[in-house]
Formats: structure tokens, C-alpha cells, sequence
């Protein structure tokens, strides 16, 4: 017993920044070295941009055959009117794929992370609404204009992705971000009635094993990605441009979905 | 269109360096959060309307959503302000 | 000095910020500013990546009246990198928020010196 405590006197001693001579050192050290550090980086990148071909024109390095290629060929390859979506969700749509169980997989990492059990997320859901009104009148009733709009221009996104700017990810972060809204001015007892750890399981499955499904035929077709069965319609209609508009709706819902439970998580640990 | 170019860019440094120098974690955040909606401008300067859809919905929204989260859960808005306490502890 | 700083002020700008960032990683105690730090990197990222695509005089990649010549549209890959980079950012800042929480309701405190200083004590 008086040896812990003994011990426990000198490491507060040890570690008490403001009387150990030598981490005050350390620590006047480490400030002064980061500090030379960065500013040596500054001077270095500096030097290196100024040596880069000028910004603006054509003779960068990045503008090669393969960006000509996209642009010449794209329109009737993908029939993607939006040369950047016909880009990420045919040419490269393995990477989006990628991209897409990287939301799924950092949201059931956050759900490991801040889970709790039942007594406690009730004792959450007691304090998170401890410092605001409960039913604020004023947010509610703008919540009730502005929620639809929010939600209908973020489906206007995901369904012109092929069309115009916009597509899955920033149609889904719309959407998302609507959803949070509505959380925040009805609370969760109203969203709770349509979106359930079941929901998000559910719609999370199905779009990733969708978009899987629908991008790995070329396998079983023998990898003949260009030669698809599915019509690419005229361009500039909405039914157009082959598996680009289901492609776009499933990358939509995920992170539409995602930002919900990331926010739902945060808030009380569960969805 | 440079012009322009050159006051937002000149903007997102004075943004970038007040978030370090600013001592109370919430106005960090709402300093953030405007380097992202110029950010956002940005974008639109350099011809990817893609992008300023993205990070007007993900950057100034989603992220200084789930910081402020962070900061309500950790309850770092009381105590960032103790003279508003003391008001509510002497009422 | 190579001759073109001055024609390449965007990517000046975003060395610049990645270096306001790295300094917030290494120099801030505090969880939540370093997580600014990080982001604020990620932001100089993209803008040196779509400064590299751009064209003067060109416009986005989005087809217009049929015309699809090379030569009237800026460059789309560094646009399509650029919009995965965005979204995986916000699931990067996500998780080190949630540590963060953690590392609170442990703790007690923001403070990356005291929570090591705490760690250091526990673990004799």
C-alpha cells in the first residue's frame, strides 16, 4: 500500500510537465523542429510547383491520350451525357464498388465503436435532450416545408447523374443530410417508424449485391465488357446509358443511409 | 474569373490558419465549415460542378454535423463559454 | 526558383494548406483540431488534383450539342478521383470522431499530452 503510493508521488512527479526540466526541453525541442520541419516542406513543394508546367494549358502531363480517349469515345461507349459518371460508373466502376463497401464498412466500425447496451442508451436518450426544447414549433414547422425539398432535389440528383452534374454520391449526401433534419426537429420516435437497424441492413445488402451482380456480368459473359445486352437508349433521355441509372440509384441509397446512421450513432449510439 | 480565383484562394489560407489560432473549439468549427463552402466556390471556378455539389452537401454539411455532435456528446459547448454558466447557475 | 510559381498560384495555394494542416497535426493537443488538421490536408489534395485537370477555356465534361472532340472539355479523371476522395473523407472523419468519443468517455479529456501521460501511469 505505501509502496503505491510512493510510487504513485513519483510518476506525478515524473510526468508534471511544468517542473520536469527535461520534457519542458523536449517539448521546446519538438516545437522548434516541427516548426523548421514545415516550413523546409512549404520551400520544398514551392520549389517544385515553380518548376511544373504552367497551370491552365494543355501541355501537363495529365492531359493524355487517355483523358482524350474518355472524352471521344465516351458518349457512345456509356451513352453518359455527364462524361464524369459515364468515367466512374462504367469505365471504372470496380473502384466505386470499392468505394461504396468502404462507407458500408466504416459505419459498422463507428456501430462497434460507439455501441451501448439498453439501460444505457436509454440513460442517452434522457441527457441528449437535457440542454434543448423538446417540441421546438419554429423548426418543426420550417422542418415541414423544407424536408420534401430537400429530399425530392436530392432524387433529381441521383436520377440526372448521367445527365447532368450530380450522380450517386452527392445525391446521397443530400438526401442524407435531409433525413437528419427531419431527425433533429421531429426526434427519433417518428423516424424510428421507417428506418430500423433492419432498414439499413436490408437496403445496404441489397444495393451493394446489386451493384456487384450488375457490374460482374461482363465475367460471366467473358469479360466482353463492351458488347452489352442492355440498350444504351438516346442520349439525353432519362431511361439511357445502359446500367449507369440503377448504378447511380444503389451508390445513392448507401450513402444515404450511411450519413443517417453515422449521425444516428453519434447521437445515441445505435440507430 | 482569376481574380475571383485569387480572393477565394487567399480566403481558404486566412480560414486554414484561424482554425489553429482560435481558442474555442466551436468557432473552429464554424471556421471550417465556411473553408468549405468556399471550397465549394471553388469548384465552380475550376469547371467541376460535380465536385461543388459533393462538398457543398458533404464538407460544409455532413462533416460540421457530426463535429458538433462530437462536441454536444463530450460536452465541450458549456464548458467553451462559462460566462453563459454562471448567468444560468446564479438564476 | 523555376519560372512558372507565379502561373501555378493554385497548386502555390494547396502546398500551402498542406503544410497549415501537417503543422495543425503536429503542433495542436487538442483531438478535434487535429482532426481539422487532417481534413484540411485532404482539401489541399483535391485542389492540387483539379488544378491539374483544369484547361483554360474549356468547360466541364458534360456534352454538349453532340460535341465530342478533346478539345472543348477539361480533363474528367482527376474530377472523378477527386469525388470518391470526398466521400471516403467523411468516413475517415467519422471514425477518428467516434475514437475520439471514446477516448473521452475514458479519459476525460481532449488533451493528446494527458490522456499519454494518463496512459503511461496506468500502465506501470
Amino acid at each position: 500500500m505505501r509502496h503505491e503510493k510512493e510510487r504513485d508521488a513519483i510518476l506525478d512527479k515524473v510526468y508534471d510537465s511544468q517542473r520536469n526540466v527535461e520534457m519542458k526541453i523536449f517539448r521546446k525541442l519538438y516545437h522548434v523542429t516541427s516548426i523548421v520541419f514545415c516550413l523546409f516542406l512549404i520551400a520544398l513543394l514551392l520549389v517544385t510547383i515553380s518548376w511544373l508546367p504552367a497551370s491552365g494549358t494543355v501541355e501537363r502531363p495529365v492531359n493524355n491520350e487517355v483523358s482524350s480517349r474518355y472524352i471521344e469515345k465516351g458518349l457512345e461507349e456509356t451513352g453518359a451525357i455527364n462524361i464524369v459518371a459515364g468515367m466512374i460508373l462504367d469505365y471504372r466502376a470496380f473502384d466505386t464498388l470499392g468505394e461504396s463497401h468502404v462507407l458500408f464498412v466504416a459505419t459498422i466500425t463507428v456501430l462497434v465503436l460507439l455501441r451501448l447496451n439498453k439501460t444505457e442508451k436509454h440513460e442517452v436518450e434522457i441527457n441528449d435532450r437535457q440542454f434543448e426544447p423538446k417540441n421546438d414549433t419554429i423548426l418543426q414547422f420550417v422542418a415541414t416545408f423544407l424536408v420534401p425539398i430537400i429530399i425530392i432535389f436530392g432524387i433529381y440528383i441521383i436520377l440526372n447523374g448521367h445527365l447532368g452534374p450530380g450522380g450517386g454520391f452527392s445525391g446521397g449526401a443530400v438526401i442524407g443530410a435531409g433525413l437528419v433534419l427531419y431527425l433533429n426537429a421531429f426526434g427519433f420516435a417518428k423516424t424510428e417508424r421507417f428506418f430500423t437497424e433492419k432498414t439499413y441492413k436490408g437496403v445496404c445488402f441489397f444495393s451493394l449485391s446489386f451493384y456487384c451482380l450488375a457490374k460482374s456480368y461482363s465475367f460471366y459473359t467473358g469479360a466482353n465488357h463492351l458488347h452489352s445486352v442492355i440498350p444504351k437508349g438516346t442520349p439525353g433521355a432519362i431511361l439511357s446509358s445502359g446500367l449507369i441509372l440503377p448504378l447511380n440509384i444503389a451508390v445513392g441509397l448507401v450513402v444515404a443511409c450511411t450519413i443517417y446512421a453515422f449521425y444516428a450513432m453519434f447521437r445515441k449510439g445505435g440507430f | 474569373m482569376t481574380a475571383f480565383q485569387g480572393i477565394l484562394m487567399v480566403f481558404l489560407i486566412i480560414c486554414a490558419v484561424s482554425v489553429s489560432f482560435s481558442k474555442n473549439l466551436l468557432n473552429s468549427i464554424l471556421i471550417y465549415m465556411s473553408f468549405s463552402l468556399i471550397m465549394s466556390m471553388l469548384w465552380i471556378c475550376l469547371e467541376s460542378p460535380d465536385l461543388a455539389i459533393t462538398e457543398a452537401a458533404v464538407g460544409a454539411g455532413i462533416t460540421s454535423v457530426l463535429f458538433f455532435v462530437t462536441l454536444k456528446k463530450i460536452h465541450a459547448i458549456e464548458t467553451a463559454k462559462p460566462g453563459k454558466k454562471e448567468e444560468k447557475d446564479s438564476e | 526558383m523555376g519560372p512558372n510559381l507565379l502561373a501555378n498560384y493554385g497548386e502555390a495555394v494547396s502546398a500551402v494548406l498542406f503544410c497549415i494542416g501537417f503543422t495543425n497535426l503536429l503542433l495542436q493537443n487538442n483531438l478535434i483540431k487535429k482532426i481539422i488538421g487532417l481534413n484540411i490536408m485532404d482539401s489541399a489534395i483535391y485542389l492540387f488534383l483539379a488544378e491539374k485537370g483544369y484547361i483554360a477555356g474549356r468547360v466541364a465534361p458534360i456534352v454538349v450539342d453532340g460535341v465530342t472532340s478533346a478539345e472543348s472539355y477539361i480533363n474528367p479523371i482527376p474530377s472523378g478521383l477527386v469525388l470518391t476522395g470526398i466521400v471516403v473523407s467523411v468516413s475517415v472523419t467519422a471514425l477518428m470522431l467516434s475514437l475520439t468519443i471514446r477516448l473521452y468517455t475514458r479519459y476525460h479529456t481532449l488533451d493528446l499530452d494527458e490522456i499519454s501521460t494518463l496512459l503511461k501511469k496506468e500502465g506501470r
